[in-house]
């Protein structure tokens, strides 16, 4: 796992860690399921809400709901201020600018409009790289720019360790590639990406490069202009916000270089019954009523995160993950990790296989022990081709998840594996 | 309670594997897949006089599945396609609409009543059936 490449927060906030403390922002941690504790270990799918987000989101749905942009009054301007505040929000979390920042309904939303607007301009012979270990989200829509404008699709294999092999990019790479569009980190092995040597790849025959990074955001504050990429994906829900809001990063030169995805309200300069002109980003790329109260519990979310320790954070979700990794082990030959075995470069997804017990009977098991965890396909079905598997279970954990979580993991696998297998 | 869906009788059935494997003579097949969990099941059908006299069943998926293709296969020989629907439609108001299990020869299936509180697990049963229905479908009944 990467600590957190800087530590930027807002001015004034306070940095601290304690699990206890974090665990008690969270209103649905205390809650049971199926007559026990509750032990969240869905993470990758969808993180907990902290308090002080639920708090932003009804504070401005009670006091400043209004569309934003245009209205002049006061509810309106409050809601616009709200807006772009989140907006500014994000892009302090990332090192960009907020006119940088593209509001989108998350992270497929995101690739989506990549995909859509980058693709308008490729055709026959232009070249998109991606890798096998991509989550749907990011090949789905490059298959329907390859139905669209005949481009060509090539796929990095994936290692052993289950990390994107970067070694390949040399053989794949060529002076037709127009784009690399990979996952920052695995939503299935939790590996993350060599990302400087796909940047230097793509450079090396002036091709752009996009990052999934969906299983990044939520790990603390970090810096789009230091990976060097051009586009970058990711939800807010996953990262402590609410659902129905994400964003599209993209360099200032390489967005404005986009046509629009969708048409309609605020993405205009100047319409006629002839043609329209188009807004500059990032409004070009948001038309219609955007996801205002979402956007405000984003930046909220976000604020949250800068006010935690994230040196602190990665090294108590080093050793959760390590002890899970452990846990399986001792499991013996039954169990198969699907990731990288240390903590180094890896982010605290953790996938496994155990024998002769199918991962959805596994996680039904596992839920009368009050623990959620994800079985299945995780939205990657090509690497479990590639993996000869239907699917993986998969435990994700993000910063209030502790030890009682994964004693509880441990004990109902074991329970599990006795009742199934 | 999730850990109730695993009872010894629901083991037994995913355990039975007489009719597990594809028939080497067959009138009808067909697989079927659930999108959102990437489970596939094959149903292989031979039919004489309109009837089912044979059933192979190949299951890629969870015990849930290979305990339906169990109970769908030892109970198929000698139905029709109209009485092959009608068991399907009596599986799919046990799950969706928790109506009682039914009798007679059909009454394994009563093993996946707890399923029916569990929505996102009622394609893990239905599928065998679906595939089988899709199988004689394909077949022009």
């Amino acid at each position: 796992m990467t600590s957190a490449e800087n530590s930027r927060s807002p001015a004034g906030a306070a940095r601290t860690f304690d699990v206890e403390t974090i665990r008690a922002q969270f209103p649905i941690l205390a809650r049971e399921v199926n007559g026990t504790a509750f032990h969240y270990l869905d993470n990758a799918a969808t993180t907990q809400v902290p308090q002080t987000v639920l708090d932003a989101i009804i504070d401005h749905e009670t006091r400043s709901r209004a569309n934003v942009l245009r209205g002049v009054h006061a509810l309106a301007e409050a809601a616009t201020k709200a807006y772009e505040s989140a907006r500014g929000d994000v892009a302090r979390y990332i090192g960009a600018a907020p006119e940088e920042v593209v509001f989108t309904s998350g992270t497929t939303g995101s690739l989506n409009l990549l995909a859509h607007s980058f693709g308008e301009r490729l055709g026959e012979g232009d070249e998109i790289v991606l890798s096998l270990l991509e989550h749907h989200s990011n090949i789905v829509p490059w298959q329907i720019l390859r139905d669209r404008r005949g481009v060509t699709l090539k796929f990095l294999p994936v290692t052993a360790e289950g990390r994107i092999d970067t070694g390949a990019l040399e053989s794949l790479v060529t002076p037709r590639t127009r784009l690399i569009s990979l996952g920052h980190v695995s939503n299935v092995t939790g590996a993350e990406l060599d990302v400087g040597a796909v940047v230097e790849a793509a450079r090396s025959v002036g091709a752009l490069v996009a990052l999934d990074g969906a299983q990044r955001a939520a790990h603390g504050a970090f810096d789009v202009q230091a990976l060097g990429v051009d586009f970058y994906a990711f939800s807010s829900h996953k990262m402590f916000g609410p659902n129905g809001v994400g964003v599209l990063w993209g360099r200032a030169e390489a967005l404005a270089d986009l046509p629009p995805f969708h048409g309609g309200g605020e993405m205009i300069a100047r319409v006629t019954p002839e043609r329209s002109t188009y807004a500059e980003p990032p409004m070009r790329f948001e038309a219609g009523t955007p996801p205002i109260a979402q956007a405000v519990g984003l930046g909220a979310a976000v604020r949250w995160i800068e006010a935690t320790d994230s040196d602190a954070i990665g090294t108590h979700l080093r050793g959760l993950t390590l002890r899970v990794i452990d846990g399986l082990a001792a499991l013996g030959d039954r169990a198969r990790l699907i990731g990288p075995g240390g903590s180094q470069s890896r982010y605290p997804v953790v996938s496994f296989v155990i024998d002769g017990a199918h991962p959805h009977d596994l996680c039904q098991v596992l839920d009368g022990h009050g623990v959620a965890l994800r079985g299945g396909h995780h939205c990657a079905q090509p690497y479990m081709d590639h993996l000869g598997v239907t699917g993986t279970t998969r435990g994700s954990l993000a910063l209030y998840n502790d030890e009682s979580d994964l004693d509880a993991l441990l004990n109902g696998l074991e329970d599990a594996i006795r009742r199934l297998t | 309670m999730s850990a109730d869906l695993y009872e010894k009788r629901l083991l037994a059935l995913a355990r039975d594997e007489e009719h597990v494997g594809r028939l080497t003579s067959l009138q009808a097949t067909a697989t079927v897949d659930n999108p959102l969990c990437g489970d596939v099941v094959t149903i292989d059908l031979a039919i004489e006089a309109g009837r089912i006299s044979k059933i192979g069943t190949v299951v890629r998926g969870c015990i849930l599945c290979a305990a339906s293709a169990a109970a769908l296969s030892g109970q198929a020989v000698g139905l029709d396609a109209t009485e092959l629907r009608a068991a399907a439609a009596s599986l799919q108001a046990m799950l969706a609409d928790e109506v009682a299990a039914p009798e007679g020869d059909w009454r394994d299936l009563a093993v996946f009543t707890p399923v029916a509180g569990h929505k996102s697990r009622h394609r893990c049963v239905t599928l065998p059936f679906e595939a089988a229905c899709k199988a004689l479908e394909n077949a022009g009944d």
